[in-house]
């Protein structure tokens, strides 16, 4: 589109600001990712990662500034903007899955519902998913009969099931129990190597360094550094961000 | 017991009154409320307001003043109904606030974060009620709007001060004629008590029926 970037950003915010009444959650933000690759963001509780996360599908409304997903600004609401959130897949820290739908259910529902894919190949490209996530032995459970880690992994293929041409993740692993959250990184691991593109934000600074391409520091509402791993980890430019790193490091 | 059965025919006619009475202020009651309960939760402020003030008249003024308006204002007001319709009508939009605020309970048992999971996946609206919202806010509404089924029953006793000719008034008028209150009252007690515990009966079947299997 520009002449600076060859390629169409898959995630662009110019920008972007959002207040909760007089809190100032976001400022100025200015994110670019490019397809295939992996975001990782950082920063301590408060900082807006949740609602930067967020505002890529307008889940939070943003009130100034550009998003643009794959080249189109969001819509503003209505028939577009459910299409848009069709494209963007998002997995939350509490998994958020239908309780009263099996896990297969959970899986098929959004590709018959949205992308008018007949049931029975809902039904099979879900088991897919299911068998690739590892949990293809509880499709037929409900959602409260399955751990922590097996409810992330099924909300992931749940996500996945609309072939989103990006995938958001908030804080995957922060309702789980330590053990389980090998099994749910696994996954976003493999996720990445097959090129999807994600924008993660987590504590896991194992996973940052060995999955990211960037990691984005957030601090107060903005971005305060943003580096590939290696530099963010080893080369820490800001003294917040130092800061930062020994806090959740220490322990 | 004589006294009752000497009157079977017109306290058996009396009784279908109550039946009747129940089930078409019923069925309305739930479709109106559900009605209000979408109003209430939508996105139009005005509805929300309109469904809101809604709920709070009609739970804060007693059945007995809306029968007694209905019954005397509304024909000097030139709209005329016979007796037992203007009844069914007020005991209808009556419980149609109870029926709302028992559903909005159900639907408020659903974790938000569902919504916004399916949001996020690129359900309409609609496609979030149908899917999402009905099937587990009925789960959780079924023994609340039994509740307000067997409430209905009893207030639909409240039609016999304005003069319809449903059980309660004809077991009073049995009784003026009888005097025997004691079998008399308390057979008909008994008969509300079986409707009532056939209601509990029935919710609890339907309920058990649409659990969620854990
Ligand atoms: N819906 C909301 N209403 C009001 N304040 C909110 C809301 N969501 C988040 N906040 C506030 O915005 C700030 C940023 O929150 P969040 O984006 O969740 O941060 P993080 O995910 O980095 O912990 C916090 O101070 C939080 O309390
Ligand atoms: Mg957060």
């Amino acid at each position: 589109m520009s002449a600076t970037s060859p390629v169409t950003p898959m995630v662009s915010m110019r920008g972007v600001d959002k207040h909760f009444g007089a809190l100032h959650v976001l400022r100025g933000i200015d994110l670019e990712v490019a397809p295939r690759e992996v975001v990782v963001v950082v920063g301590p509780s408060g900082s807006g990662k949740s609602t930067l996360c967020r505002t890529i599908n307008r889940l939070e409304v943003v009130d100034a500034g550009e998003i643009r997903v794959d080249g189109e600004p969001l819509p503003a609401e209505g028939a577009a903007l459910a299409r848009l959130r069709a494209d963007v897949g998002m997995v939350f820290q509490q998994f958020n899955l239908f309780g009263h739908r099996t896990v297969l259910d959970n899986v098929a529902m959004a590709p018959v519902a949205v992308r008018r894919t007949p049931k029975k190949e809902a039904g099979e490209r879900g088991m897919a998913l299911l068998e690739r996530v590892g949990i293809a032995d509880k499709a037929h459970r409900h959602p409260a009969e399955l751990s922590g880690g097996q409810q992330q992994r099924a909300a992931i293929a749940r996500a996945l099931a609309m072939q989103p041409k990006v995938m958001l993740f908030d804080e995957p692993t922060s309702a789980l129990d330590p053990e389980m959250v090998g099994e749910v990184l696994d996954v976003m691991t493999g996720l990445a190597a097959e090129g999807m593109t994600m924008v993660v934000v987590t504590h896991e600074m194992g996973f940052a360094r060995r999955v990211a391409d960037r990691v984005v520091f957030m601090d107060a509402g903005q971005v305060v550094e943003q580096a590939p791993p290696a530099e963010f980890f080893d080369a820490t430019r800001s003294e917040r961000a130092r800061a930062f790193l020994a806090s959740v490091l220490q322990h | 017991m004589q006294a009752l059965l000497d009157n079977l025919d017109p306290l058996l006619r009396a009784l279908g009154t109550t039946v009747t009475i129940t089930l078409v202020a019923g069925v309305a009651a739930l479709v109106l409320g559900t009605l209000v309960t979408i109003a209430r939760v939508s996105p139009v402020p005005v509805l929300r307001g309109a469904a809101f003030c809604y709920v709070q008249f009609f739970v804060n003024v007693p059945l007995l003043a809306l029968l007694l308006l209905a019954v005397f204002a509304l024909p000097d007001a030139g709209l005329i109904m016979p007796l037992t319709t203007t009844a069914v009508v007020v005991l209808a939009v009556y419980e149609a606030a109870y029926v709302a605020e028992a559903v909005r309970s159900g639907v408020n048992t659903i974790p938000p974060g569902q919504l916004e999971a399916a949001r996020a996946l690129g359900l309409r609206l609609p496609q979030i009620l149908r899917l999402v919202v009905v099937p587990q806010a009925l789960r959780a509404v079924v023994q609340p709007l039994g509740n307000v089924m067997i409430a209905l029953v009893m207030n639909s006793a409240l039609a016999a001060t304005v003069g319809v000719v449903e059980l309660t008034s004809a077991v009073n008028k049995v009784n003026l004629v009888e005097a025997q209150p004691i079998p008399i009252f308390a057979g008909a007690g008994l008969v509300y008590m079986a409707i009532a515990l056939a209601i509990g009966l029935a919710a609890g079947r339907i309920e058990k029926k649409v659990a969620i299997a854990r």
